[in-house]
């Protein structure tokens, strides 16, 4: 958005823009990219780079279960951080539950972002009544916590459904309603600079020359208010994981077929007591470090593209 | 005033209609109450007879006033899962969700408004950095982590603390309390530091931002300059007029700790609303989820309410604004 128009190529001009000489002078954000670069890229390679299957029952012994970490006394050198009460590897575990957790991060705030972008576009460009309803409903939503919404709306899925339909349809429920819990904040932001955006001359000049007010909206008006949306999305994802992982802990997110972290974390929580704490720790370990750096990114971002601070 | 109240309980009442009317929508049209009511063996009479009783033969409006008249004296009928009162069932479970939530808010506020005002006045002592890593840390480890991780340290390995339950309990009339014994208040601890924890971060940072804000202001140079001591400028002008944000964000967070205890009493098998709630949840128990719904939204909206008349009663600029505006009849 900054880069001045110059002659040499993409990569030298991405690399004389602004956010790039942000990026690589931030002491926050080069260690946080790299952080989580290696968790998506751990997960999303999980079935070709992870030591062990964890699905694949018939390589699973369970002579092999509760192994500790290798750096214990009894911990095995097969078994980098150990095995569950199955006997699957943990690592193994850790990175297939990751892949779930992203899948399910991504698309939550990709659908968050669509409904709340769409919803954003058309209260600020048409307003009048139907900005009014639109923002009054964004207000009650508001007035509940997230996760509280998400519980209800799997809840009321599980009371609707068959057992058996619930759970094939559990992915997309959990993705549904995490997203559908946090529109608001794309719709607030995406309303507040479209109301700004129509007034302007492109604008009044292409309603002019009489094109559909959609086509207006959606490729006039949209590509100039996306840019505060993307950090809305980055600060998102890291939420939008802790809520896919509380629901999970709770035990009304992805189906136990499907192990995300929160899954892994809520079956470990039942080992604690018998002195198995790695089956708990280092799953929480991963999702903690993944969200922090997802965070962090987020921060810097937000700052970043803030002209204010520069 | 007068008309001030009266535009925000107007605010109200639509979202109050709204969860009532999703909290109908979800008994009346998700499962068949009939079926679930009469278990496995029945004749198409008893059938009937149990529809005519719970008036589902009647007209949707008729259905839903009936609804809403029975939830505001507070029948929401019978739990599919436990055969008992939805009422009662709640009402027993009230006083260990309120008390854990009080108890949480108050540790948020005692311990969070101390450190935001230090890191705001001393923002390069180490101390200040240290409480600030600390928050990040506590914004990205979800409740039940922090949990987990409690019951790990102080219940597993050093053993001091217990990890589920309430300990013991002295009721008094409807009321059960666990701050009058000592294995209750022991029990309470864990809880209601992780369920603090994240607001705790939160009121600091907010503290820190304002203390900033302020200390920067004209005002706060001048009381210096008339020879105010370091105590009577930061406590007195300073911390003074940092708090109206924080009595906004402490009241409406109230009503997240409330949804939020769901997820620390499942970590702690706190037998609060929130553990019956996620019970229901896993069982579809409908009755017990919609009266759960409009408990919540109830409670709620009347903190949002407290909160914007505390608000007006602590500052003093929003009274001659809503005055004037009051006067001119805008």
């Amino acid at each position: 958005m900054s880069a001045a128009p110059r002659s040499p190529g993409r990569l030298a001009r991405l690399l004389d823009s602004d956010i790039a000489y942000s990026f690589l002078h931030s002491p926050v954000a080069l260690p946080s990219a790299l952080v989580a670069l290696l968790c998506i890229g751990g997960a999303l390679l999980a079935p070709w780079i992870a030591p062990h299957d964890p699905f694949d029952l018939a390589g699973l012994n369970l002579l092999d279960a509760f192994t500790p970490p290798v750096f214990m006394p009894e911990g095995r050198l097969g078994f980098l951080l150990g095995t569950d009460d199955q006997g699957r590897d943990l690592l193994s575990t850790i990175m297939h539950g990751a892949r779930i957790s992203l899948l399910v991060g991504f698309s939550a705030v990709l659908f968050a972002m669509t409904l709340g972008v769409a919803i954003g576009l058309l209260a600020g460009y048409v307003g009048g009544s139907l900005d009014a309803v639109l923002m009054r409903i964004a207000d009650i939503k508001l007035t509940f916590p997230t996760i509280l919404i998400a519980l209800l709306i799997d809840g009321v899925v599980r009371a609707a459904l068959p057992r058996e339909l619930h759970d094939r349809v559990a992915l997309p429920v959990v993705i549904f309603s995490i997203g559908f819990a946090n529109w608001v904040q794309f719709a607030r932001t995406v309303r507040g600079s479209t109301l700004v955006e129509k007034n302007k001359e492109y604008v009044q000049a292409a309603r002019v020359i009489g094109l559909h007010p959609l086509r207006i909206m959606a490729s006039h008006v949209l590509p100039n208010v996306l840019g505060p949306v993307l950090v809305i999305a980055t600060l998102n994802l890291g939420f939008a994981i802790l809520a896919e992982a509380t629901l999970s802990f709770l035990g009304v997110g992805v189906p136990p077929t499907q192990p995300s972290l929160g899954t892994l974390i809520r079956i470990g929580n039942d080992f604690l007591f018998s002195g198995e704490w790695w089956i708990t720790v280092f799953p929480g370990l991963a999702l903690v470090t993944m969200v922090l750096s997802i965070n962090l990114l987020g921060d810097w971002l937000r700052d970043a593209l803030n002209p204010k601070l520069r | 005033m007068f008309i001030y109240i009266l535009s925000r309980i107007g605010q109200a009442v639509p979202v109050i209609l709204t969860v009532t009317f999703i909290a109908f929508a979800m008994f009346a049209y998700v499962g068949d109450p009939v079926t679930i009511m009469l278990g496995q063996d029945y004749t198409e009479e008893q059938r009937q007879a149990l529809i005519e009783a719970l008036g589902l033969d009647q007209p949707f409006f008729v259905q839903y006033a009936r609804f809403v008249a029975n939830a505001v004296r507070g029948e929401f009928g019978l739990s599919y899962r436990l055969g008992r009162p939805v009422l009662s069932l709640i009402a027993e479970r009230l006083p260990a969700t309120l008390e854990l939530s009080l108890v949480a808010a108050a540790l948020a506020l005692l311990v969070g408004v101390p450190m935001g005002v230090f890191t705001g006045l001393y923002r390069e002592s180490w101390l200040s950095r240290a409480f600030l890593v600390f928050s990040l840390v506590g914004v990205s480890l979800p409740t039940f982590l922090i949990g987990i991780l409690l019951i790990l340290v102080f219940a597993v390995i050093l053993g001091w603390l217990p990890s589920f339950g309430r300990g013991e309990v002295v009721v008094f009339g409807w009321w059960s309390t666990g701050l009058l014994t000592a294995s209750g208040l022991k029990a309470l601890i864990l809880p209601s530091i992780t369920l603090g924890l994240f607001q705790m971060t939160l009121i600091m940072r907010l503290v820190r931002a304002e203390m900033l804000e302020v200390l920067r202001t004209d005002y706060i140079k001048f009381a210096r300059a008339r020879g105010l001591s370091n105590r009577a400028v930061h406590f007195g002008h300073a911390l003074k007029n940092t708090l109206v944000p924080v009595i906004t964000i402490t009241g409406l967070q109230l009503g997240a700790i409330v949804a939020f205890a769901i997820v620390t009493e499942t970590v702690f098998q706190w037998p609060g609303m929130g553990l019956l709630f996620i019970q229901s949840v896993g069982y579809a128990d409908i009755p017990v989820m919609s009266a759960y719904l409009m408990l919540i939204a109830l409670m709620f909206v009347s903190i949002n309410l407290i909160v914007d008349l505390l608000y007006y009663a602590v500052d003093p600029r929003l009274r001659v604004d809503r005055g004037r505006l009051g006067r001119t009849g805008v």
